[in-house]
């Protein structure tokens, strides 16, 4: 904290302090923004999740009966626990196929621009796009199962999107699909961070590759891991597309998540309080995963 | 070189080898969906039907190309989905453009003019990022109309404005936090005000996180369906509504190789930034997260 | 009634920068002029929200469209598509709490009233008793349209859900007959599959399953426990035996069906029932849209007949158009022309041509109609007098929509889930009707 004694401060004239208030002024608008755009907002469903609002809003408070209902719900414990299953997997799968594959581009591979621009690019587009080719690739009768019996394995079974029990884990595939290339390139850009002269000393001490990249270069990269386990909670928490375009929650509701069970109650069913009530359990969710987020990032900031 | 001589025993090349071939099959299961798409899209229906996914087009044609753009129905107008390309880009440059800015003074004065409550300020606006939108839909709906913004672009505009900053102000302060304090604080004794030190210091080694920024906050824009259809007019849709409407709009026999083309058509400019940019938008996205 | 229309003066608004170079005071000359032309376009235009936007859904939604512009009225098109109507109601709730709803949107059954209930619909009165709509509209279609004894709607046509479709050639090579029971549409399913066809086409999306389930219901049980069970949600009745056995008559329809069904459109399944891969369809008429835009004429080249065991029941799903309430006298007058021309002739009997249902009056002349319109006419007709006209709990006529929401997922839940006993089903059958009300 240098600044904070310098002389200028000492003498505070008119436009000195001009100076220390503008970056609160630059600030004020986005966070009067953020204030009332996202904690107004929460606040607003947290009320509306206490009434009994059906079509539209309204504010008739039948305090937290929308929750016991909610509680009272199987669909949505099985929309809780897919997330949980779906979460879970989305994020462990990406982690080590996006940690494999920057281990593996980083052996000095030919047209490696290329090969990392095609894992990449998923990442740029949505499911809206995306949704209809994999519908095909999933379906029993026009895609991958369909395809591999052709070529004459006539017993090669992949119908998982038919299957209630096995419908959440295609969700997982496309998923992985599309985030696991955005973990790779977080990877790879965090080996080529390393200093290779730890390398080269390990493998003088004459330790196997393998060996060297579980015991010295992964420990660099954790800050690596944290930022991909947090952007890709964010993804699995927000997943909705995903889930319309794929499985539109079926079959039955087999494949439900948590963001699909609250825009359907909220929006088609006309049971906005029962809506509400899920979303602010969402929020509650990601509340207890950003926090721990939250606290080493701001206390690794005031060491650094 | 030493090395590369030294490994070119059997084992090695084998090893060689198989670390290709993995390469090659992951680059095959990333590649697959876009390359049915762009087969299917230029495939007639008669060999759609017939042949499988992977058969290759025998008699190609950009016919569905040209229709997906300017003929096909989106509902009841059959004006393809050009017209909605445009509103999008109508949306997304000017959401873009003021969210990265607006991100760009707000990490340069969470970093560089420490004040009390700044860090508080900064965890707050950090869980805009993660909010759930079909949670403000309808608070957002209601104040777009006390606004009198609804059914509008400027209202698209700013509801992209308001759920990017978080995003934004999130790269940019993670970016400046490691720009040397020193830098700044000389600047300072040396009289420079807030926006001049901005402008002279921070904004031009600032390039690989506005890359970032703005890769990021188009492709999220751009993609977006849920805000594009509750809160456009009929004359303000974005691409991926009318995506949806073609896409659902069918007489008698779907059209895939139509609906194809008009899915590449709306994927088309996230990809081409993905392509060009990528690897900028990798190189600053650690530069910021990787610092702990 | 003025004759003389003037056709609305649609001046484009956003050309003004593509004007050479204007000076300032000849731009915001302009920029008053172009403001002046959009409220004037405002004042006679409606914008419509719907979902019409299968192929023949919208070319006859088009020819409302030129009715209305012929008149001089403009036609502000909003169609969202996707998932019968669910984004567009979204859409409509989106507008509906920003204060800006549009002038006039599909919305249809029970829904009317809530949005009525809410005050935000126009009345309908004037147009109504000029056009004398109670004599013109079957009672229980006007009972729909109107809200605490004010018309707010506006019908565009009566389809029936409770239809089995076939291809007759599939029919032909397994060697059978239309099925008039559901016993004989599993002996015929057999036969079917046997002859190399997918016996029965179906979408495996839980409105698709609850069309089944309703026939289902209609067909094993008749009309009165259909009332009773999916209408009016009385316990016992849901909870009964004969729900069971409904249930589980239902369920085994799944093994007519193929494995390629999850999340397959409806018209994707009539389409397998024009190509000859499949034998039958149970399905609402708006399947006949596709079969008529695949130039198939019906009776030869397709056959329609109640689905099986219900014939002498008719449930029903109107399409409507609600207008909402504005304060501008000549969008009011807009919509009431919209109004009047829903019911017009030449609308009806375009716009049920295409979709494939009756019209909503039926003193028309229905010799352009083919013989499954005609025979819809005559069963609405009759089932109206012996108490078989029922509202569609799976179209949302019969039951509130989170009711209707509930029992859907019971519904599809329990289609889908292999270890699920019928009588756990119709347990939670019970559950779903009461849980809905606060």
């Amino acid at each position: 904290m240098t600044h904070s004694i310098s002389p200028k401060a000492r003498r505070p004239t008119a436009s000195g302090r001009l100076q220390a208030w503008l970056p609160r002024l630059v600030l004020a608008p986005s966070a009067a923004v953020i204030l009332f755009f996202v904690y107004g907002f929460m606040l607003w469903t947290f009320v509306l999740s206490l009434t009994s609002s059906r079509m539209l809003p309204s504010y008739d408070f039948v305090g937290f009966g929308q929750y016991a209902r909610l509680m009272a719900n199987d669909r949505w414990w099985v929309a809780s626990t897919n997330l949980m299953i779906f979460g879970a997997l989305f994020v462990a799968v990406c982690l080590v196929i996006g940690a494999l594959l920057a281990i593996l581009l980083d052996q000095k591979i030919r047209q490696e621009g290329a090969l990392r621009t095609v894992y990449l690019y998923p990442m740029a587009l949505s499911f809206i796009v995306t949704g209809v080719v994999w519908k095909w690739l999933l379906n029993p009768q026009l895609g991958i199962q369909a395809m591999v019996q052709g070529w004459g394995f006539e017993s090669f079974r992949f119908d998982w999107i038919v299957d209630p029990n096995m419908a959440i884990y295609t969700l997982v595939i496309a998923a992985v699909w599309q985030a696991s290339g955005f973990v790779m390139a977080l990877f790879l850009a965090g080996l080529r961070g390393i200093d290779d002269s730890i390398i080269k000393a390990a493998q003088l001490d004459g330790a196997s590759l393998p060996r060297i990249y579980w015991r010295v270069v992964m420990p660099c990269l954790r800050p690596v891991v944290f930022s991909a386990v947090m952007i890709l909670a964010h993804i699995a928490i927000k997943s909705f597309d995903l889930v319309v375009a794929l499985t539109g929650g079926g079959p039955g509701y087999a494949s439900d998540l948590p963001a699909t069970f609250m825009y359907t109650h909220a929006f088609n069913r006309a049971q906005i309080g029962l809506g509400s009530a899920s979303a602010m359990l969402m929020l509650g969710g990601v509340l207890a995963i950003l926090i721990p987020y939250l606290y080493s990032e701001l206390r690794s900031r005031r060491h650094g | 070189m030493a090395d590369a001589i030294r490994r070119q025993t059997v084992g090695a090349r084998l090893l060689r080898g198989a670390l290709y071939a993995v390469l090659i099959l992951a680059a095959l299961f990333y590649a697959l969906p876009l390359l049915i798409m762009l087969i299917t899209s230029i495939k007639p229906l008669s060999e759609i039907t017939a042949g499988s996914l992977l058969s290759l087009p025998q008699n190609p044609t950009l016919a569905p190309w040209t229709k997906a753009w300017g003929e096909a129905c989106t509902g009841m107008r059959c004006e393809g989905v050009g017209g909605y390309f445009w509103n999008s880009f109508a949306i997304v440059i000017p959401a873009v453009l003021i969210s990265t800015a607006a991100g760009a003074l707000n990490g340069y004065a969470l970093t560089k003019w420490r004040f009390k409550g700044a860090e508080i300020v900064f965890a707050l606006m950090l869980f805009g990022c993660f909010i759930p939108f079909q949670v403000v839909l309808l608070p957002m709906a209601q104040t777009l109309g006390w606004l009198g913004l609804s059914s509008s672009r400027a209202g698209l505009v700013l509801v992209h404005v308001v759920f990017g900053i978080a995003f934004t102000t999130l790269f940019f302060r993670n970016f400046y936090v490691g720009i040397p304090d020193e830098l700044v604080s000389a600047a300072k004794l040396d009289g420079a005000g807030f926006f001049r030190i901005f402008w002279r210091i921070l904004l031009p080694v600032s390039a690989p996180i506005i890359v970032v920024s703005i890769i990021w906050q188009f492709t999220q824009i751009w993609n977006d369906f849920l805000f594009g259809v509750a809160f456009s007019g009929h004359d303000t849709q974005p691409v991926t509504v009318a995506l949806n409407n073609l896409v659902n709009t069918s007489t008698g026999v779907t059209e895939y190789n139509v609906n194809m083309a008009a899915a590449m058509i709306a994927a088309l400019p996230t990809l081409v930034v993905y392509v060009l940019a990528g690897k900028y938008f990798v190189r600053g996205l650690t530069a910021g997260s990787v610092k702990g | 009634m003025s004759t003389l229309r003037l056709p609305a003066l649609r001046l484009p608004t956003l050309r003004l920068s593509t004007l050479p170079l204007p000076t300032l005071r000849q731009s915001a000359l302009g920029l008053a002029l172009s403001m002046a032309a959009t409220t004037s376009a405002q004042a006679s235009d409606v914008e419509v929200l719907h979902w019409w936007t299968s192929g023949g859904e919208a070319r006859a939604a088009n020819v409302l469209k030129e009715l209305l512009e012929a008149e001089g009225y403009g036609w502000e098109d909003f169609a969202v598509a996707g998932g019968g109507g669910e984004t567009a109601m979204t859409v409509l709730k989106s507008r509906a709490m920003s204060g800006n709803p549009p002038s006039a949107a599909q919305i249809k059954g029970p829904e009317i009233q809530e949005w009525g209930e809410l005050g935000l619909l126009g009345d309908l009165d004037d147009v109504a008793a000029e056009e004398n709509w109670d004599a013109l509209l079957p009672e229980v279609v006007a009972d729909i349209m109107r809200f605490d004894g004010h018309y707010v709607a506006v019908p565009a046509n009566v389809h029936r859900v409770n239809w089995l479709w076939a291809n007759p050639e599939v029919l032909d090579a397994a060697g059978v007959e239309m099925p008039t029971t559901l016993d004989e549409l599993f002996t015929a399913g057999e036969a079917i599959r046997e002859a190399g066809f997918v016996p029965l086409a179906h979408g495996g999306q839980a409105w698709q399953d609850a069309t089944v389930f309703e026939s289902v219901v209609l067909g094993s049980q008749g009309v009165d426990f259909y009332r009773q069970s999916l209408v009016e949600l009385d316990p016992e009745a849901l909870g009964s035996d004969q729900m069971i056995e409904a249930l589980e008559t239902f369920k085994r329809l799944r093994e007519l069906m193929d494995e390629g069904m999850p999340g397959r459109d409806w018209n994707i399944a009539t389409n397998m029932v024009i190509e000859g891969d499949a034998g039958f369809q149970l399905m609402g008429d708006w399947a006949k849209g596709e079969f008529t835009a695949a130039g198939l004429t019906a009776g030869e080249d397709y056959l329609c007949a109640a689905a099986p065991g219900s014939e002498d029941a008719f449930s029903f799903n109107i399409d409507s158009l609600a207008m909402f309430r504005v304060n501008d006298d000549g969008e009011r007058e807009a919509q009431q022309a919209l109004a009047r021309l829903v019911l017009e002739p030449t609308f009806q009997e375009a716009f049920n041509l295409a979709k494939g249902s009756i019209p909503a009056r039926p003193d028309l002349d229905m010799s352009e109609f083919d013989s499954c319109a005609e025979q819809s006419l005559a069963d609405f007709q009759r089932t109206a007098e012996t108490g078989g006209l029922v509202p569609s709990m799976s179209h949302g006529m019969a039951v509130r929509a989170d009711v209707q929401g509930a029992i859907f997922d019971v519904v599809t839940n329990y289609f889908n889930d292999a270890n699920m006993p019928a009588d756990q089903a119709a347990e939670r059958l019970v559950s779903a009707a009461q849980m809905a009300s606060f």
